[in-house]
């Protein structure tokens, strides 16, 4: 039998993934920048206004995708902290420590923009509603992770505690995403489901993906450039980063 | 289009405040993210570089 075998654990070695990566990141990048001017002038030029909220529905086209981008990473996180714990590979607990810092940043934009809208919209920028009380113990899970990452001095055993954390804490996820369906909250239900498509207008409808496509790129982007970070520091005693570093000079 | 003038867009039907917080703080912090993961990896890329460089110094030393 004539199989051509493809290595696919070749890229999971920190020395073939580190110029990988850093060939990857500048397309990633320029998609980002992209697809936010044309996510942007979709959402204040072409979507038109909301006949119930006005203007300020405006808000929902870097909401939506923020939550969505908050649950998302830290899925990806749990699944390499995961990986790491399973099969011991290097790279996999560098990728869970580069994903932790975005998603804290894209659940903390998600609970400013909603507190932003929910002020002008429900009366209040705060309740304690499943929906907002799940998202902030998100922010809570993703700070404890990179807390007890840096608490423990041995990376190895940082690893497999931080990767446990994040392992348990996925439970959360679901919990945000149905809480609006489990419980009786303020939050409203989703406008966008598998089961029964969106109850959406098209351009707006448009707007939210392309914005949502835009952070994602934006979100490789900076977690590849962080994750190469990461492994320089961690392989820094290795022969080919000195050869990589030496290079340049 | 939306707007009927450049006033119209800021003032987003009275929402200014809340959309322009919005945005606005979206951008800041996705800037200030690129910003600190490019000085972190400037940081690394020219400590370590110099450490590979005194390292290599060093062994050249002994051989002689």
């Amino acid at each position: 039998m004539a199989q051509r075998t493809i290595n696919w654990f070749k890229y999971s070695s920190p020395a073939s993934f580190y110029p990988l990566a850093g060939k990857l990141i500048p397309y990633f990048a320029a998609l980002a920048v992209v697809l936010t001017a044309v996510g942007l002038y979709l959402g204040f030029f072409v979507a038109p206004t909301d006949y119930k909220q006005g203007e300020g529905y405006r808000i929902m086209f870097i909401h939506v995708p923020a939550a969505w981008m908050s649950m998302f990473i830290y899925l990806v996180m749990a699944v390499y902290a995961g990986m790491g714990l399973v099969f011991n590979t290097r790279l996999s607990s560098l990728m869970a420590s580069a994903l932790a810092p975005t998603g804290a940043l894209f659940t903390f934009l998600a609970l400013w923009t909603g507190s932003l809208w929910g002020k002008p919209m429900w009366g209040t920028w705060w309740v304690w509603d499943a929906r907002l009380t799940s998202e902030l113990i998100l922010l809570f899970l993703y700070i404890g992770f990179m807390s007890l990452k840096a608490a423990i001095d041995d990376p190895r055993r940082a690893a497999r505690a931080s990767g446990l954390l994040a392992i348990i804490g996925a439970i959360n996820v679901p919990i945000i995403y149905k809480s609006v369906e489990w419980w009786n909250t303020l939050h409203q239900g989703a406008s966008i489901t598998v089961s029964s498509g969106t109850s959406m207008e098209a351009t707006m409808l448009t707007t939210l993906l392309v914005m949502s496509l835009a952070f994602w790129m934006y979100a490789i982007a900076v977690v590849l450039t962080r994750v190469r970070c990461e492994i320089l520091e961690a392989e820094r005693d290795t022969e080919w980063v000195a050869a990589e570093l030496g290079k340049r000079r | 289009m939306n707007w009927g003038s450049a006033g119209d867009f800021f003032a987003m039907g009275g929402y200014a405040f809340y959309v322009w917080g919005s945005y606005g703080v979206t951008a800041w912090c996705l800037l200030v993210e690129v910003v600190l993961v490019l000085m972190r990896k400037r940081t690394i890329t020219q400590r370590l570089g110099r450490r590979i460089r005194m390292r290599s110094e060093v062994n050249n030393e002994a051989q002689t």
